[in-house]
């Protein structure tokens, strides 16, 4: 990339660059975003990282919830809104408008897949997210559940009772609930990737490999936007 | 006082062998819960603070429970769960405002499926003081658009009748005072950077406030109440209404 055009995307007119990955845990999808935010901020760009659920004055309430095992599906839907909203008020519009890169691991596609297969009603969660501007890029990092199933289970003795989706009672067993509900979530995923024009990446090719391949669309987009020539 | 009795218990029979109605909701509602039978009441009491509406509540329970009703009182921000979250969130953080919207949606939500549904199987009566219609209020004078205020709250069950207080703006400042010598801070609307002036911030944002409701009140079948008349005048209006739908068949 052109150093010297790195402050273009910082200029007073230009709103910013939101760039989004998305895919079940284990897909490989933080690593990559890591990765592309490294690069990013090496070539000198204004960077902003966002988490799914990481806002700090939604997490207590949360989590405390999510000990106790009573939070319903509404609920659970209402309070990732909650964070979501948190994080796009605080952090994530008003950055875009002074032109930074925003990177997004998870976005509201993450919401739309939950909150569906927990049984929430689809226009109802689709009406919720409605306000938060279309990413720029949504890669989408497609894997055979068994390899996600296997390389997030493999690091884990227990897995946490939402995480495994056990308040969906598909099955009393924990690994294979998990298993169950992260296939749920991967037909919601499939489902969106014509309408919200994902990037599908295949998480199964090397780590350098898949990187390389993001950072073309990344420099392509940048190009398109004028960020470089 | 007789008669009054033996209606009474006549009522509450009456009401148990009623047979149970399917749950109600604002708009599309919760999907797993759409086949629900209830068989109690619900009822909310809005309008603003210092309007008078606790010591309503208080009045309406105490009759109800005389009659043999067995009531259960919920409101906003009364979540186990999220309550405690809202008001530290507020205390340490300026929270924006749809962030807010649906921090209360949350609310409502953890309130109706773990207290206020329960209940209304289990036939009691349910009181609300205030409910989403104060929270669409509420968003919609910070400029949050209403189709998606309703839309969020269209799981949320309908009552079988709402109350609005209705009280004059300057009426109800001094009762503020009476109650607490001073103003607060959001029920101002400070925030909404109308006057830097708390009174006159007041004044106009409880007129917002008061606008909200009315353009609710066909939308949502609120029920106006003339809260500038005394406790008691209030009372019998209230009383009478609910009396009169609690002996209908629902």
């Amino acid at each position: 990339m052109e150093r010297n055009n790195k402050n273009k995307n910082n200029s007073k007119k230009d709103f910013g660059t939101l760039i989004v990955v998305e895919g079940i845990d284990g897909s490989g999808k933080s690593t990559q975003i890591h990765l592309l935010d490294r690069w990013l901020r090496s070539e000198g760009y204004n960077v902003f990282f966002t988490e799914w659920n990481s806002s700090t004055s939604v997490k207590e309430i949360t989590s405390k919830g999510k000990k106790k095992a009573l939070l319903t599906p509404t609920t659970f839907s209402l309070l990732h809104a909650t964070d979501f909203a948190d994080r796009y008020e605080r952090n994530i519009y008003p950055l875009l408008r002074a032109g930074y890169i925003v990177l997004a691991d998870r976005y509201i596609y993450t919401a739309l897949a939950r909150d569906i297969v927990r049984g929430c009603n689809k226009k109802w969660v689709e009406n919720i997210y409605d306000y938060a501007i279309k990413p720029d890029i949504v890669f989408y990092y497609k894997v055979p559940i068994d390899i996600a199933v296997n390389r997030i289970i493999s690091g884990r003795p227990k897995l946490k009772y939402y995480e495994a989706g056990m308040d969906l009672k598909l099955s009393k067993d924990e690994y294979e609930s998990y298993r169950m509900f992260q296939s749920k979530i991967i037909e919601e995923y499939e489902s969106m990737i014509n309408p919200e024009k994902f990037t599908v990446m295949d998480g199964t090719m090397n780590i350098e490999e898949q990187q390389d391949i993001a950072r073309n669309h990344v420099m392509k987009l940048f190009r398109s936007k004028r960020i470089i020539e | 006082m007789k008669s009054n009795m033996k209606n009474a218990t006549k009522l509450s029979l009456e009401k148990e062998n009623e047979k149970a109605s399917k749950i109600n909701f604002i708009d599309s509602g919760i999907k797993y819960l759409q086949d629900i039978d209830i068989k109690g009441s619900f009822i909310v009491i809005e309008g603003p603070d210092a309007s008078g509406r606790s010591t309503q509540i208080e009045k309406i329970t105490a009759k109800l429970e005389a009659d043999g009703h067995a009531v259960m009182n919920a409101g906003i921000r009364r979540s186990d769960l999220i309550s405690k979250g809202i008001i530290e969130a507020k205390r340490n953080y300026v929270l924006g405002k749809r962030t807010m919207a649906l921090y209360y949606a949350a609310d409502i939500a953890d309130q109706l499926e773990n207290k206020i549904i329960p209940a209304l199987k289990a036939g009691f009566i349910v009181i609300s003081d205030r409910y989403i219609y104060t929270l669409i209020a509420r968003s919609s004078a910070r400029g949050i658009n209403k189709n998606w205020l309703h839309n969020l709250f269209s799981f949320a069950i309908k009552p079988d009748i709402v109350f609005y207080l209705d009280v004059d703006s300057y009426n109800l400042i001094h009762r503020v005072f009476q109650k607490n010598y001073s103003l607060n801070y959001y029920e101002s609307g400070l925030d909404l950077g109308i006057s830097n002036d708390i009174f006159d911030s007041f004044i106009k944002y409880q007129y917002i406030l008061k606008k909200e409701f009315e353009k609710m009140q066909g939308k949502y079948d609120l029920i106006n109440i003339d809260g500038n008349n005394n406790i008691d005048q209030i009372y019998q209006q209230i009383q009478a209404k609910i009396d009169k739908f609690l002996s209908e068949d629902k």
